[in-house]
């Protein structure tokens, strides 16, 4: 196995993630999208830690997997706090911060 | 000869498992139904942790596939359900700007294949003739020993994610 | 595990000095103050007297520690000596008695080859030591760490070192800190946030005292950020006046700009200095001191850190905060804007002394960047006291010269003249400004000096004298310390070879030296005159005929004076108001303790050639300071000069006594006249630019704001606006209508803007910009996403082709 099969995967998942999070309205698919590019981030630390030899790609993968899923409760808890106050998810429509 | 290489079983198995994962990927980001994007990303995420054990990494493959597919997945079911998306498919999923955000994913796609095939060319992830298998024990020594800091910030965090998601989410 | 300092000489026979518990133990100077801090935020409000006990306490304890540390530092440095004695009559026995030099020479290369090893806590410093003079005998500085956190194989560590620069540096800051607590019980008596107040006092000794112990460069930077933090919270203090908040923001950002410079000097230093990437202060020290760091290196760390010594100690040109920053209470103005905070760049100078010695020299000759900057600094400040009718500004702009002077000093590289001049300076300042806060608090908490001070001298005898005391040693009469150490600098410079020992020859700056030596003596005679003299001007309306000529400045000086301690007013009994009379004890102690000190300072530094004063009581200060050892540049001393002192107490009667003869005029035309009516201002139109200029600060806030800003907020702002309008819709929309529309705009910002548009550019131009940037804030995060993820695509690019 070569090492740039990963790391070419990876690139792929974080690529369409990229897209995913420009281009989506729905608050929910963005965050999908964010998932891909933690996963992207996660496959490389694998392939990495792999082909150093070492233990802390692993090790660095879980803590991803950890605050990944810390990111997933707190987005979550946002977009239901932004739906109960306007009853949309779009995130068009969320921009109070226009100058 | 690279031919020959290439016809290991395991690159057999991650050539498949790579396009299974790209495609779903793909429909993730494009398709025009909100549940349906939720169940192909249940594909990647199996992709993933399948790619974790080609590298011999059982324990985060498991860990993947615990928390990922157990309950991060189930917590955005939850969250679409909650949102009262349409089960069925929606007309304006995607905004005005896509062709823009396709754009920067393209130039991305372009800058970061071009520096890893230039970086990387040819080099084996096995180098020494096959992986090392990293072990749960070696694992759970590693983050009791040398990274229990980063290990007890990351459950304080967590902590924090807890109370802070009840407190965003919870009604007045 | 109690650290020991060996010395070994060639021999291999070792003496065993033991350091003093205190001196190991150091991290409990900054832990004092910081508990004081803790106990006052959490439980002040709940305490009696709201809290303030607990800081007095606290900062009491520290002092006396303080004092305890002194001791067994110069008992420790004493037996140091004497160890290395023996070891060098040992030495000297199987050495034929070469000359001393030769001799000095295999000192100094034993010395790069000693090591210091820090092992969790335990200190072994070997110092190989062959010298036959006191003076080559090393004292090594105690050092402890321990490992904060560690990262990539790299030991971040927390730990403490004292040598006599810390030890002396405690003492002030301590002391210093003690009197301003005791004075702000009775100053900021009744204030709404009085408890507050005492936790920032408290949190700033801590991370001062801290900043002064640190061991590395990590710990150095944190302390210094904390030091701003609170120097920026005790400014705001009364943030509801809209100019204190924004002197508190203008001193905050200033020194951002200065920060940036520390931060990179530091990640050079730590790349650079040093085979091992240390972050301790003695290894950098020792790696330049022994020649294997490269000279570039070091002038490019050197360069960055000036800019922290510039933005902290207010070097020009970024000392316009300073000045400001007056806006804080005055005991706050005392401790951190003039005795200690703003001497920390001075001190970081002193403490990483050969990075700047070896990095700012310019190669090839002996001209060290240093002796411009200070140089520049203490000619601007003392020129601008002159104009300030305000009395914080006056004490401002001389602290910046004061500073400019310390800077100019280690710059010629008279290190321990700076130095001495720091101490001293910190007693003299700290009373002027307490005592201007004594007289404000008599005086309707104004510090107009022409409006409502004058004829104090009656009715504030102890602060009159006192101030009075101040005002000669800032002015280098004899017999106060100020005299002593702004002596040994101007010897230090060595121009014209009126001093001996000096370690270049700067005549220009010699020159300058005298020159702000003179200024200094005449603004303090006009701040001390129009203070104390003549007759009391509070409640008359005396002055305002005199001033027509110079109204539009005054106003905005004025309006920031009246600000000041307005609030304080609030929460007051009646004292404050009426006739002016001497401030309670709490407020003439501390004046009566620092004035004693700044007369006993003297005594610190006895200059070598008044050899009718015993050996033991000379330059004790020389002695025990200035740090001996392979971690410190081979410097000489200049020796007092008769001459120089001469010259510097000439300059200063005759400047002061031009200005005494001066307000003897303005006395002559009536009790409440504060300027000559038809002075040199208003009859020579050079004298009326110059005080214009002056008036103006140099034009330097002009330049920042006025041209910096406005060209960003201006000119390019609307030419990104035409190019936007004129341009991209123009193309947008194409013919017919619109293009009689875009010749319109045309005709509107070619024409209009450029010929009107210069007169009123600036109103014009915010209202411009907000109208160009609104384009980008849509407020769609995806929007910025996009920007931002496209920016890193292409930046990577570039970075990937760059890389080929």
């Amino acid at each position: 196995m070569w090492l740039n099969q990963f790391l070419l995967v990876g690139a792929a998942l974080f690529c369409i993630g990229v897209y995913g999070v420009l281009a989506r309205r729905n608050g929910v698919m963005v965050l999908m999208s964010i998932e891909l590019i933690l996963n992207a981030v996660n496959i490389n630390l694998i392939a990495f830690g792999a082909f150093n030899g070492t233990i802390a790609g692993q090790v660095f993968a879980l803590f991803v997997i950890a605050v990944a899923a810390a990111e997933v409760g707190v987005g979550l808890a946002i977009v239901l706090a932004i739906y109960r106050n306007r009853s949309t998810i779009d995130l068009e429509t969320a921009n109070l911060m226009k100058g | 000869m690279i031919v020959a290489d290439a016809l290991v079983a395991q690159n057999i198995f991650f050539g498949i498992i790579a396009l299974v994962m790209i495609v779903a990927a793909l429909k993730v980001v494009t398709t025009r139904n909100v549940v349906h994007a939720a169940l192909y990303l249940v594909v990647v995420l199996a992709g993933v942790a399948a790619l974790f054990v080609l590298t011999l990494a059982e324990f985060t493959a498991a860990t993947q596939i615990l928390v990922y597919i157990g309950a991060v997945i189930v917590l955005f079911l939850f969250g679409i359900m909650l949102t009262q998306a349409r089960i069925g498919t929606e007309t304006h999923l995607d905004n005005e700007r896509k062709w823009i955000a396709g754009l920067v994913a393209v130039i991305l796609a372009g800058v970061m294949g071009y520096a890893l095939l230039d970086g990387y060319g040819d080099t084996m992830l096995d180098k020494n003739g096959e992986l090392s298998v990293q072990t749960t024990a070696q694992v759970s020594d590693a983050i009791f020993s040398q990274y229990l800091i980063p290990f007890e910030v990351v459950s304080v965090l967590l902590l924090a994610a807890l109370i802070g998601a009840i407190v965003v989410a919870r009604r007045e | 595990m109690s650290p020991t300092l060996t010395f070994a000489a060639e021999s291999g026979e070792a003496a065993v000095v033991t350091a003093g518990w205190l001196l190991r133990n150091a991290w409990i100077f900054p832990a004092i103050p910081f508990c004081s801090f803790l106990i006052t935020l959490f439980f002040g409000k709940r305490l009696p007297q709201r809290g303030s006990p607990v800081g007095v306490a606290a900062l009491a304890l520290t002092f006396v520690l303080g004092l305890a540390a002194a001791g067994q530092w110069i008992s420790y440095s004493n037996r140091s000596e004497d160890a290395a004695h023996a070891e060098t009559e040992h030495a000297l026995v199987g050495a034929s008695a070469g000359t001393g030099e030769s001799a000095a020479a295999t000192a100094a290369e034993d010395d790069r080859g000693a090591t210091t090893e820090e092992e969790d806590g335990e200190v072994h410093t070997q110092v190989g030591e062959a010298a036959d003079e006191e003076e080559h005998a090393s004292v090594a500085p105690v050092e402890s760490t321990r490992t904060w956190w560690q990262s990539g194989g790299i030991h971040f560590e927390v730990g403490t070192l004292v040598d006599g620069l810390a030890i002396m540096m405690i003492f002030v800051v301590s002391l210093v800190s003690l009197l301003v607590h005791i004075y702000s019980t009775d100053y900021v008596h009744g204030d709404i946030r009085y408890t507050h107040y005492f936790a920032f006092l408290s949190l700033f000794t801590a991370s001062m005292l801290g900043l002064i112990v640190s061991q590395g460069i990590v710990q150095f930077i944190t302390c210094w950020e904390l030091v701003g933090l609170c120097s920026f919270a005790l400014i705001g203090h009364w943030w509801e006046e809209q100019a204190n908040s924004d002197a508190a923001l203008k001193a905050f950002l200033t020194n951002r700009v200065g920060d940036m410079g520390l931060l990179i000097g530091m990640i050079v230093l730590f790349f650079t200095a040093g085979d091992g990437r240390t972050f301790s202060i003695v290894s950098i020290n020792q790696a330049v001191v022994s020649g294997t760091v490269s000279h570039t290196a070091m002038t490019v760390a050197a360069l960055c850190l000036l800019a922290a010594v510039m933005s902290k100690s207010g070097q020009f040109f970024l000392h316009t905060w300073l000045p400001d920053a007056m806006a804080g209470p005055t005991p706050v103005s005392a401790l951190i804007h003039a005795a200690t905070m703003v001497v920390a760049g001075v001190y970081m100078v002193a403490r990483l002394y050969p990075v700047f010695w070896d990095g700012l020299s310019i190669a090839g000759s002996s001209f060290n960047m240093m002796v411009l900057v200070g140089a520049v600094t203490t000619l601007v400040g003392g020129s601008l006291a002159f104009v300030q009718r305000d009395i914080k500004r006056v004490l401002a702009y001389s602290t910046v010269s004061q500073l400019g002077y310390m800077v100019m000093a280690l710059g010629c590289g008279a290190w321990t003249a700076a130095v001495f001049h720091l101490f001293t300076h910190a007693f003299f300042k700290a009373c002027l400004f307490l005592g201007s806060g004594s007289v404000s608090h008599a005086c309707n908490h104004s510090f107009d000096m022409k409006k409502d001070m004058g004829g104090l001298r009656k009715r504030m005898p102890i602060t009159h004298a006192t101030f009075l005391i101040g005002t000669l040693a800032l002015a280098g009469f004899p017999l106060f310390a100020g005299f002593w150490s702004k002596d040994e600098i101007l010897a230090g410079t060595g121009g014209f070879n009126l001093a001996e020992g000096a370690n270049g020859s700067y005549h220009v700056f010699l020159v300058i030296g005298l020159l702000t030596a003179g200024m200094t003596a005449a603004y303090m005679t006009r701040c001390y005159w129009l203070t104390f003299l003549g007759e009391w001007r509070g409640g008359h309306d005396h002055d305002t005929g005199h001033d027509t000529g110079h109204q539009p400045a005054m106003a905005v000086g004025a309006a920031v004076a009246t600000g000041h301690d307005a609030h304080a007013a609030g929460g007051h009994d009646a004292h404050g108001h009426g006739e002016p009379h001497e401030s309670g004890p709490r407020i003439t102690g501390p004046l009566v303790v620092l004035a004693t000190l700044t007369f006993l300072a003297t005594f610190a530094n006895i200059p070598e050639k008044f050899s009718f004063i015993p050996e033991g009581w000379r330059l004790r200060f020389e002695h025990y300071v200035e740090p001996r050892g392979d971690y410190f540049p081979t410097i000489s001393h200049a020796e007092f000069a008769p001459a120089v002192a001469a010259l510097s107490l000439a300059m200063a009667a005759i400047f002061s006594g031009v200005a005494i003869i001066y307000y003897r005029k303005v006395r002559a035309q009536g009790a409440y006249a504060t300027e000559l009516a038809h002075g040199p201002t208003t009859r020579n139109a050079l004298a009326a630019a110059g005080y214009r200029v002056l008036e103006n600060k140099f034009y330097l806030d002009w330049l920042y704001q006025g041209v910096i800003v406005a060209f960003i907020k201006g000119p390019l702002a609307r030419g990104i606006d035409r190019f936007n309008q004129v341009v991209l819709d123009g193309i947008v929309d194409g013919a017919g209508i619109n293009s009689r529309k875009a010749g319109d705009l045309l005709y509107r910002y070619v024409d209009q803007a450029v010929v009107d548009g210069a007169v009123n550019a600036s109103g014009l131009g915010a209202s411009e910009t907000g109208g160009m940037l609104r384009r980008f804030q849509t407020g769609r995060i995806q929007q910025y996403a996009a920007l931002m993820f496209g920016a890193a695509a292409l930046l990577a690019g570039v970075l990937v082709i760059a890389v080929q």
